[in-house]
């Protein structure tokens, strides 16, 4: 566990010195910023419309950062042949995958961190600009805590799709992982049309393959949880914890391939 | 107990994307290297050298065959405690200072942050990395970063030290430095294996070398079992000589290689088969004086240039054990 722990600082201690990270988060946070200024143009929308983009900010940037950070990770110290010195320090290659897993996730809860703040700050901001009775129309609060339960799921998908990511980097090449994973992260969106797929087509054979995909690919929609924060619509906590623990359960499937898959290989 | 020992390590590659061949990188390497020497492991380019080398701090798998480290499986995690290893061209974070990269090495150790930076500031200190050492390592030249990787290497305070290379990337500055460091190693009782192409070090340093040709051993053994110490021939440096008379020595085949020194003054080969006093005698009557006359020996490169020459037709040979 203190090997995992130091090599996950290392990797955020890296993460952080890199201008790639700085640039998405500070995009981000303006792109935060600026859904003020678009929410100045819909009359009556502006809290709606902060929230919308907000929330969308902090899903797809952190998905930029996981998975272009995420797949890089293992590549590059092979690529770079940094991974010689270090395996032949007293460290397991298992030890090494999920601290690197664990190093990408703080770097991860440290951005989501400094998003969720700037959202949260302008839309305190916001706040302050409208009287008692505008406040009152609006479905919920604009600082609405409740909002945090999407955000957390926002987090539990990017850890999910973290680890894809590092799965496929530990055996192909960074072009293919960072596109196999958004192609995942795409259907995971649109699992329940696999779900479906029955109602579409007539091959039986075809609706069995599409049926079986639905419960083998990860179910990333299960994590967005926005619209429904956004306008103020019940989302229980065991629905939240549930799906965290699908997360969960997927991700430690995926870093025991990762794991596997890692220890046999040979660095030529 | 042998510091390290191989027993017909193999690694065979697939070469090809459709029809895979294999490629032999290593044919059943058997060898050992015994405590507190320093041995070299030497040989051309894809010889072997750093698939020995990966195959004993396990970043590759051996196809068959085994190899232990201070008795135990090269597998072992508890034996890389003990050891240090400099990979060949090494490269290391481009956003850590080399402080931070010894630092995270010898987190790996478990040693406390202040032992951490006592290490990391004494062999940055003995390794001649100065006030750069605050810098991030992208911006270390080659040979810096070759200072880096060897101190990283010993962070450990290790008994066996594996070196790739460990001269590449240096200047004659820094070759000697490293050249002189590994012999303090060696005093203090540390095991040094490594491979170079630089054979000049191997014959200052060694006290046995193996030499890897083809995949396969090709030697091994004590340098003065290896090379033939006997004299192969005479060289003769005369001054107040004539070509002309030289052209005659030579024409009697009293002379083998003539290289001209300055001025009246050359340096002869003189074969064994020939009399050198002799030789001397016939220019002396021209009124030539000898300025000096030594045995040429056998050097390690002779020795390695025909073992490399050899090893094509050595291959169905089973290897040396030391």
């Amino acid at each position: 566990m203190r090997m995992i722990g130091h090599v996950a600082i290392n990797v955020f201690k890296e993460s952080v010195r890199d201008k790639v990270l700085y640039n998405l988060v500070a995009f981000a946070v303006l792109l935060i910023a600026v859904s003020y200024l678009l929410g100045q143009l819909t009359a009556g929308q502006d809290v709606k419309i902060i929230k919308d983009l907000g929330l969308a900010a902090i899903a797809t940037f952190g998905l930029f950062i996981a998975v272009f950070i995420g797949i890089g990770l293992v590549w590059k110290e092979v690529e770079r042949r940094s991974i010689y010195s270090l395996l032949s320090k007293p460290i397991r290659r298992s030890e090494f995958i999920l601290g690197k897993y664990a190093g990408l996730v703080l770097t991860l809860l440290v951005n989501v961190s400094i998003m969720t703040a700037a959202f949260y700050a302008v839309l305190a901001y916001l706040d302050t600009q409208f009287s008692d009775s505008v406040r009152a129309s609006w479905p919920a609060p604009a600082t609405d805590p409740g909002m945090l339960r999407a955000i957390g799921l926002i987090f539990v998908e990017l850890m999910l799709v973290t680890a894809v990511a590092l799965f496929l980097s530990t055996f192909s090449s960074p072009f293919l992982s960072a596109a196999l994973t958004f192609g995942l992260w795409v259907i995971g969106h649109f699992n329940a049309d696999l779900r479906n797929f029955e109602a579409v087509v007539e091959s039986a054979s075809a609706a069995y393959l599409a049926r079986g995909l639905y419960y083998v690919l990860p179910n990333f929609a299960a994590f967005d949880i926005k619209a429904q924060v956004v306008h103020a619509l019940p989302v229980e906590a065991p629905y939240v914890a549930t799906t965290a623990v699908y997360g969960a359960v997927y991700i430690a499937f995926l870093l025991t391939g990762a794991v596997a898959v890692f220890s046999r290989r040979d660095f030529k | 107990m042998d510091a390290i020992r191989t027993e017909a390590l193999t690694k065979h590659y697939h070469v090809g994307f459709w029809r895979p061949r294999p490629y032999v990188a290593l044919d059943a390497l058997t060898l050992d290297v015994r405590q507190g020497e320093v041995f070299g492991f030497l040989g051309p380019n894809g010889a072997g050298k750093t698939t020995t080398l990966k195959l004993l701090m396990q970043l590759i798998y051996p196809t068959s065959g085994r190899a232990e480290i201070l008795g135990r499986p090269v597998g072992d995690v508890s034996v890389r405690r003990r050891i240090g290893y400099l990979p060949e061209n090494p490269y290391f974070y481009d956003y850590l200072s080399a402080e931070e990269l010894l630092g995270y090495f010898a987190g790996l150790f478990g040693y406390s942050a202040a032992e951490r930076r006592r290490r990391a500031a004494a062999l940055l200190d003995e390794v001649g990395i100065g006030a750069e050492r605050r810098l991030q390592l992208r911006k270390f030249s080659k040979g810096m970063i070759q200072r880096v990787g060897i101190a990283q290497a010993l962070i450990n305070d290790p008994e066996v030290v594996f070196f790739d290379e460990p001269m590449s990337g240096l200047d004659p500055l820094g070759r000697r430095e490293v050249r002189h460091l590994i012999l303090q190693l060696r005093d203090r009782g540390c095991t040094v294996f490594f491979s170079s192409h630089v054979l000049a070090d191997a014959e200052a340093l060694c006290s046995r070398v193996a030499i890897v040709a083809g995949g396969r051993l090709a030697a091994a053994g004590h340098l003065s079992d290896l090379l033939h110490f006997q004299a192969r021939a005479w060289e003769l440096v005369v001054a107040g000589v004539g070509s002309a008379e030289v052209d005659r020595a030579t024409a009697a085949g009293d002379v083998t290689r003539v290289t001209a020194l300055g001025p009246q003054r050359f340096a002869l080969e003189v074969p064994l088969s020939a009399d050198p006093a002799r030789v001397m005698a016939g220019f002396g009557a021209q009124g030539a004086q000898l300025v000096s006359l030594n045995p040429i020996r056998e050097t390690l490169e002779d020795f390695f240039v025909r073992q490399i020459a050899l090893a094509p037709a050595d291959r169905g040979l089973e290897p040396v054990a030391r």
